[in-house]
């Protein structure tokens, strides 16, 4: 299970950055971590007396901040950071695309995700003020990662006091080895996913018996659909508040021209979203 | 279910089975030859791909009651593919054609093992519609001319046409008694074809139209010969011809133009014709299947592109399924494949014994069966049908139809797609919409409460059809399903048709599926098929045009005897003294159906401010009160998303019902005047239903069951429980 005792975020002095600190604030707070803020780029008296004024204004950080100012390339320091400072968890601010409420994630903070060595919680709409978590889905598919992830989801939800979490398992439509053409096939490839999603919910069931999840209300739902991307149609028309997911394994040139997995959650996010390495 | 059990019902069947084979085959007979002399090849050829393809589909296609052979659509592109191949030696043509038809047929087999039956999904409904038109026009055209006696009619579609008054006037000048008598068969012919079905005798109805036309004139044949001192006024050349052996008289496909262009051109052509004709069929034959099952679309296709190789080697015609012999055959009660197996074997007799009765026919008499069916393609009635879904699918039949009838078919149902997407772009404003989202997966269905949902993201139309198709596919017809098109920006006339005839399906099966989500877009038709594009909030939608859910609205409201309004200008006043609604901003209630204490309504509100808002809809129900009532919430057990508003208070145990206590959260201010509401009967009432969410501010009670819009089924028990919990409260 993941535990977050340092956490960071980049500043970058943009107009969201009042709420993306606040939020990392009060993550921070909740998950009693400690919180380190890096700046790529000068540090200027006015940029540190910009911060301070808004650090005023914020709520009272448990522990002290801990802010870098280093020059470079974003990708490269905030990584370097991530690595030297022993970070557990890295905060990005998302984009919204220009009509409608749909977000997605801006070049540098896509390539961070793909390298970060720690995990990401991506966030599609930082507020000032806390907009409570009321609930969790969280991947349940086949994957050695799963059973940490979704402890780690159990622990988060936990402290962000949220009460409902749906584990969600995408079973690839390849699983399934029966087309369907006719009324016979249609009925053996009902009966067989019947088979395989009872299958899946009790390899879940085995991961929550070690787990208390007496508090939560907990669901179980099996779909049949393409990896990654289910979880985040599923997330969005269930209103989720946070989405968590395993790291991907490892991603290549070839992932970003066919997109697969997260990458179509990193290209139109449903919600928060925290990619637990 | 057994083996022996199902064979038993096969063998039961064969009398009916056997009965419909024959009654088809007097259709196939005068059609098969007609649509081979139109396609300008042998007649033969027509009876060979009716027959080889009634014995291999029956023995190895995956449909049930379709009927095969040659179809209408292969006319013209045959037709031009016999003079482009031939370069004026028609005979020669043919042979090369044959190798067409050989080639053709293999990569139907092969499209057939890909499971690419889908590919006809990429097809636009009304670019089809278009091309149907436009060969309906080519074989119109052509068979006029032969109909009226005139076979040496040339040129191109559009010639033939304008050549049509010139034709009339000829017939009606001739000194030629040949070609007057000709085309007089050829006019009653016609007119036998047109009045056929206006004359409700149930003896002159045993025998189809164009086979009365074949009796018709095959006797007036054997009057001349028997009872007239005149001759056969008709000439030779002018009736049908067949081989005088026809059991060995087989052409023979000739390879030798194998690489050229325009065999390559002749191949795609013929394959894309025979592809498309038969997956129409299949689709639509389906519907009328008295078993209602569900064809193997790809079985199908593989079968009959076996079929259509074995053909082309015996110098045959393709092999499609084909819509009207097909109804014919669910009309006279076929049940299984062996219908078509017996209407192949009564054409094989046919041939072998009425072959000199049949070469008396005049070619005339065939063209009016074909100048009907060219007709009935290219129908004003069809033009106006497509008009009525929208103006912009008229502009795409239109464009589609006047360039297949100029060039050729592949360029005009190329041209019918891009115009298609090109007019979707414009009616959005935006091509990013398409081009970005095209290739992502957007369909997510998933089965929750034992109900499907299936919600479709970004866009929907023809063109990522196959995506929504294949998760449809994959449901047992007999459950419910919920399709909701909200997070969709643009559903087009292709999917909303398709739709629709799955709504059918599912009804058929004893299933049910619905749509939600549609409500608040705009359509350029009251149509239900019109296209339907996502109107942003501020848009006020156009008054007048209700969709299918709305008008369901509408009937659960007169059969309640309540009213029925599909938008409300002032919001529902009692709505935000309700606790879920203090955090909740209310932007529109709408298909408000209700009486004086009760109404259900849909509503939208948005959740959280700036950034953070989203925009939510669902379906409530709401019972206004008379006396007044202590404000509470009850939700299921462990449901905590509903009750923040209420924190603080602690679930209220009721006395003597710890299976409710139990099952049931219930919470509010004033303990003592709760604990008295709830009577025993009321809590029986809850414990004996289905879950929702309740509250209730002083004078009213607001019940809602999931958090988004309900479907008509739904909204059903929703409005009965509601209406159940009114009289039990109010007493």
């Amino acid at each position: 299970m993941q535990i977050f005792k340092k956490i960071l975020i980049g500043i970058a002095f943009s107009p969201n950055l009042k709420a993306n600190l606040f939020e990392a604030i009060r993550i921070s707070n909740m998950f009693s971590a400690k919180l380190v803020a890096v700046h790529v780029g000068n540090k200027t008296d006015e940029k540190k007396q910009k911060l301070q004024l808004l650090l005023n204004e914020a709520p009272n950080l448990n522990t002290p901040l801990n802010t870098i100012w280093q020059k470079g390339k974003p990708v490269n320091v905030i990584l370097e950071t991530c690595k030297n400072e022993g970070i557990d968890l890295l905060i990005l601010g998302a984009l919204q695309k220009e009509n409608l409420y749909k977000y997605y994630v801006g070049s540098i903070a896509r390539e961070l995700t793909r390298k970060s060595p720690c995990s990401v919680l991506l966030l599609i709409k930082p507020s000032v003020i806390r907009v409570p978590c009321k609930h969790i889905v969280v991947n349940g598919l086949k994957d050695e990662k799963t059973k940490d992830t979704i402890k780690t989801a159990f622990k988060i939800g936990n402290q962000l006091d949220c009460k409902r979490i749906t584990i969600v398992e995408e079973i690839s439509q390849a699983e399934l080895d029966i087309k369907v053409s006719d009324d016979i096939s249609l009925r053996k490839a009902t009966i067989e996913k019947a088979k395989i999603k009872k299958r899946e919910d009790l390899r879940v069931e085995n991961i929550l018996s070690e787990i208390d999840c007496k508090e939560t209300t907990l669901k179980i739902q099996s779909i049949f659909g393409r990896r990654g991307y289910s979880i985040g149609h599923y997330a969005k028309i269930k209103r989720a508040d946070l989405l968590i997911m395993n790291a991907p394994k490892k991603m290549g040139f070839i992932d970003r021209i066919f997109p697969h997995d997260i990458e179509y959650i990193l290209s139109e996010l449903p919600t928060d979203l925290l990619i637990v390495k | 279910m057994g083996r022996k059990n199902s064979f038993k019902t096969f063998a039961k069947e064969i009398p009916t089975n056997i009965f419909s084979g024959f009654v088809v085959s007097l259709i196939a007979l005068p059609l098969g030859l007609g649509l081979a002399l139109a396609s300008g090849a042998p007649p033969i050829s027509g009876i060979i791909a009716a027959v080889v393809g009634g014995i291999v589909t029956a023995i190895l296609g995956g449909s049930n009651v379709t009927i095969t052979g040659p179809g209408n659509g292969l006319v013209v592109v045959i037709l031009a593919a016999i003079t482009t191949l031939g370069n004026g030696d028609m005979q020669q043509g043919f042979l090369y054609t044959l190798a067409a038809i050989v080639v053709s047929g293999i990569i139907m087999i092969i499209l057939g093992f890909l499971r690419l039956g889908s590919l006809g999904d990429f097809f636009p409904s009304s670019a089809i519609q278009g091309m149907l038109a436009a060969i309906g026009i080519g074989i119109f055209a052509k068979q006029v001319h032969v109909m009226l006696g005139n076979l040496n009619a040339k040129g191109s579609i559009i010639e033939l046409m304008l050549g049509i008054p010139e034709g009339i006037k000829y017939y009606f000048t001739t000194d030629n008694q040949s070609v007057f008598y000709a085309g007089s068969v050829g006019i009653i012919s016609f007119l036998i074809m047109v009045f056929y079905s206006k004359i409700r005798n149930r003896y002159f109805q045993l025998i189809p139209a164009p086979m009365w036309i074949v009796v018709l004139s095959v006797g007036m044949h054997y009057y001349y010969q028997y009872f007239s001192v005149a001759l056969y006024p008709i000439e030779e050349s002018l009736l049908i011809a067949l081989p005088n052996d026809v059991m060995s008289n087989f052409a023979f496909p000739d390879f030798g133009k194998l690489l050229e262009f325009d065999f390559i051109n002749a191949v795609i052509a013929i394959t894309l014709i025979a592809s498309i004709e038969s997956l129409l069929s299949i689709k639509a034959v389906d519907k009328l299947d008295p078993l209602k099952r569900r064809s193997n679309v790809n079985k199908d296709i593989r079968a009959l592109g076996l079929a259509t190789v074995i053909s082309g080697f015996l110098g045959g015609l393709n092999v499609v399924t084909v819509i009207a012999r097909s109804s014919v055959n669910v009309n006279n009660k076929g049940t299984n494949r062996s219908a078509n197996f017996f209407h192949a074997i009564f054409l094989v007799l046919f041939i072998l014994l009425f072959a000199t009765e049949l070469r008396k026919i005049p070619l005339a008499a065939l063209a009016a069966i074909l100048v009907y069916t060219g007709y009935k393609l290219a129908s004003p009635e069809n033009i106006k049908k497509v008009f009525r879904i929208g103006k912009e699918q008229l502009i795409i039949f239109l464009i589609t139809l006047i360039t297949t009838i100029s060039t050729s078919l592949i360029t005009g149902i190329l041209v019918g797609i891009i115009s298609t997407f090109f007019i979707h772009v414009v009616i959005n404003k935006d091509i990013m919409l398409f081009l970005r989202n095209l290739l992502k997966p957007n369909v997510l269905m998933f089965k929750e409460d034992d109900k499907y949902f299936v919600s479709i993201d970004n866009f929907s139309s023809f063109l990522n059809f196959t995506k929504l198709k294949s998760k449809l596919n994959q449901i047992p017809e007999n459950e419910d399903v919920i399709i909701d098109f909200s997070l969709c920006d643009f559903v087009d006339h292709s999917v909303m048709e398709n739709m629709n005839s799955y709504a059918e399906t599912f009804k058929r099966k004893g299933g049910h599926l619905e749509i939600i989500g549609l409500d608040n877009y705009s359509t350029r038709s009251d149509h239900p098929f019109a296209l339907r594009k996502n109107i942003p909030d501020f848009i006020k939608p156009k008054k007048g045009v209700l969709t299918k859910r709305q008008k369901s609205l509408q009937k659960i409201g007169t059969e309640l005897n309540w009213n029925y309004l599909p938008l409300q200008e002032e919001k529902i006043s009692e709505l935000p003294t309700f606790g879920y609604f203090k955090t909740r901003q209310i932007n529109k209630v709408s298909n408000i159906v209700s009486n004086d204490e009760c109404s259900f309504f849909d509503v939208e509100f948005s959740e959280g401010e700036m950034i953070a808002k989203q925009v939510i809809r669902a379906s409530m129900f709401y019972i206004k009160l008379d006396k007044e009532i202590p404000e509470f919430t009850l939700d299921r057990e462990g449901f905590f998303e509903y009750i923040y508003h209420f924190a603080g208070f602690k679930d209220i145990e009721i006395d003597n019902h710890p299976d409710f206590s139990k099952r049931f959260y219930l919470s509010g201010k004033n303990q003592e005047k709760i604990k008295e509401l709830f009577t025993d009967e009321l809590i029986f009432f809850f414990e004996s239903n289905p879950y929702h969410h309740i509250e209730s501010s002083k004078q009213g009670l607001l019940i809602l069951g999931k958090e988004r819009l309900a479907g008509v089924k739904e909204i059903k028990a929703l409005a009965d429980f509601g209406i159940r919990l009114q009289k039990i409260i109010s007493s």
